[in-house]
């Protein structure tokens, strides 16, 4: 699209016309919390001016993308889907956020989220549920067993996962062309692998968390999610680098790349995991990640099985640091300077606890209060310090496989397709997360890159996708990887009617879809 | 082994959240209980991890303001200030104890 917009077959004007007006058209799916029209019609307008006088700002000028609501994003309301922040309006622009503006995107809105990011099912947020397009595409309907007329049609639905579903939603169903979402235990990759998206999860270090409400400092990471690989190298590329702002970037210059248009794995060595054959694991991804295998050894590449052997206690560690780091990164959220505030006024402390009584749903309360245990004085040397330990352990289970010559790992990203919110629901977020983050979480845990590439339709109609995990700091040869495999899986469009009606001209080919 | 209601009180100062209900209290139970699980792993001779970059220096940039004068911007999203202040109500009076505030652990 960006090559139609350069040649003028469509101007940005008409493209973030159309992509509000499927934002419009599809409001059920509650992807988004904010739509921001008027801004994001201006910025369209300056852009149009641009490629008008031939000087567009690059492949990103004009193009229309959604931000995760977590993201600061200055004059636009910023919630993290929680009553705590309901009506702050950012001062600000987190710096992922200035960096897509100044290449001259167009914000569409800001995306739907579990509250504070906490949550594998983007079902737990203030604004509601977000629902996976994929729930209401032919290919699921085709395959769903109508039990009971209308009643199954509205309580059928799937989930899109978390806790960044509302931009997975947002570029599945073709209302943006790229969203930021964040990824902290696979918040980024659980969802696009529910809604058939990619998603990719860069190195710790790499990309800016200035501006990013924080949830665990040490593992949060801006994800970016797009509908192909060649478009997550082009937002990597006007995101990455050091940031004076961000003390945890990295300072070495970061390059950006392009990815070969015929990719070559046959030099490669890729490693399976074996203890990603996680409990629950369906029979189905199994047998795509088999095939996957396959489809590399094919290629001349070399794959072996390898060990990460305290993959189990990932989940673990990842529940006490987490909810140690919430505990502190959630302190900040007293009613003072900005955010929802207590009417109540005997005290500050009163004020405080009445105020965060008011204005942090379950979830959240809970992991601060766990937080907050395991960081006693008695607790702290058993539970955050060895969950520390464990972290290491767990990091140095990646060191020693890549070592060792293996350059990709090859894992599902989920344990299934995704599934009905009237089941998610039936457990608890915390169980749900323990489960979901199985396959993700670890590379959060040792702050490697990985990506969720989209590779088939389930048995029910649903995406499924799978992992690679890359060495840190190493996404020309991730994403390089991804794209190979992209092209050898083909994954179908999704074939939604609302966005038959309103793109029959933009997006009628795949191709015009991407951006790159 | 249960958690005592005195830690339980002690965590809603800390935290300044409350447990709400039995519901929250069985939550953070649960959770101790899952945590309870990296006993399991033995990690004699290991050092804490603080943070993946633990092999690189952070950076320090010179002590020379770049921006700032933003009172305006900042004091819009504050309910309550005066002048270039935010306005609390009065510290140093701590927390009810268990007996005298509103907190479901006072029926435990």
């Amino acid at each position: 699209v960006s090559a139609a917009l350069k040649e003028g077959h469509v101007t940005p004007t008409e493209l973030c016309q159309r992509c509000l007006a499927l934002i419009k058209s599809t409001k059920f799916l509650n992807a988004y919390i904010t739509v921001a029209e008027e801004t994001a019609l201006k910025q369209a307008e300056e852009s149009e001016k641009r490629y008008k006088r031939g000087q567009p700002l690059g492949v990103l000028d004009g193009i229309p993308v959604a931000v995760k609501d977590n993201f600061n994003t200055a004059g636009i309301e910023t919630t993290c889907a929680s009553n705590m922040l309901k009506g702050y309006i950012s001062p600000y622009n987190a710096t992922v956020v200035q960096k897509l503006l100044d290449q001259g995107a167009v914000l569409l809105g800001k995306t739907n989220l579990d509250e504070f990011a906490m949550g594998s099912g983007s079902t737990d947020g203030v604004f509601g549920p977000v629902r996976n397009p994929w729930s209401y595409s032919r290919q699921y309907k085709e395959k769903s067993v109508p039990k009971s007329h209308s009643e199954d049609k509205e309580s059928n639905w799937v989930i899109t996962g978390g806790s960044s579903g509302g931009s997975a939603a947002a570029v599945s169903s073709f209302t943006c062309f790229a969203a930021l979402g964040s990824d902290t235990g696979g918040s980024t990759r659980n969802p696009a692998a529910h809604c058939g998206v990619v998603g990719l999860k860069p190195t710790y270090g790499l990309i800016s968390r200035h501006g990013l409400i924080p949830l665990v400092n040490s593992m949060d990471v801006p994800g970016i999610l797009t509908r192909c690989v060649d478009d997550a190298a082009v937002l990597l590329g006007s995101l990455a680098g050091h940031d004076p702002k961000d003390s945890t970037t990295i300072q070495d210059t970061f390059k950006p790349f392009k990815l070969p248009s015929l990719p070559d794995v046959s030099k490669l060595s890729i490693g399976i995991p074996k203890e990603y054959h996680a409990p629950g694991l369906s029979s189905e991804i199994l047998a795509l990640w088999s095939k996957a295998a396959d489809l590399f050894k094919n290629a001349g590449a070399k794959v072996i099985e390898v060990s990460l052997p305290n993959t189990c206690y990932s989940i673990v560690c990842y529940h006490v640091l987490c909810t140690a780091e919430v505990a502190s990164n959630m302190a900040r959220f007293d009613g003072l300077e900005y955010g929802h505030r207590s009417d109540m006024n005997k005290s500050t402390e009163s004020m405080y606890a009445a105020t965060r009584r008011e204005g942090f749903n379950d979830v959240v309360r809970g992991r601060i209060l766990s937080g907050n245990y395991f960081l006693l004085k008695q607790n702290y040397e058993n539970y955050f310090i060895k969950a520390q330990k464990v972290r290491r352990l767990i990091a140095n289970d990646f060191l020693k496989v890549f070592r060792s010559g293996v350059d990709i790992l090859l894992t599902p990203t989920t344990l299934s397709d995704a599934v009905p919110y009237m089941e998610f629901i039936k457990e608890d977020n915390r169980t749900r997360s323990e489960q979901d983050d199985i396959l993700t979480q670890a590379a959060n845990m040792a702050g490697l890159p990985a990506i969720n590439v989209p590779t088939a339709l389930s048995e029910r109609g649903l995406p499924v996708g799978l992992q690679f995990i890359g060495r840190s700091f190493q996404e020309k040869q991730l994403l390089t990887v991804a794209k190979w495999f992209e092209k050898q899986v083909k994954f179908p469009m999704i074939q939604l009617e609302e966005v038959e009606r309103h793109n029959h001209n933009v997006f009628q080919h795949q191709k015009s879809a991407s951006f790159s | 082994e249960k958690v005592t209601v005195e830690v339980l009180d002690h965590l809603e100062h800390l935290a300044l959240v409350d447990f709400r209900d039995a519901e929250g209290v069985e939550r953070l139970q649960k959770a101790i209980q899952f945590a309870d699980r990296l006993h399991e792993v033995n990690t004699d001779g290991v050092e804490p991890m603080d943070s993946v970059l633990e092999d690189r220096c952070l950076y320090l940039r010179e002590d020379d303001v770049t921006e700032g004068n933003c009172t305006n911007e900042l004091l819009k999203n504050a309910r309550e200030k005066i002048e270039e202040y935010f306005v609390a109500p009065p510290g140093n009076i701590p927390l009810p104890k268990l007996e005298e505030r509103e907190t479901f652990l006072q029926g435990s």
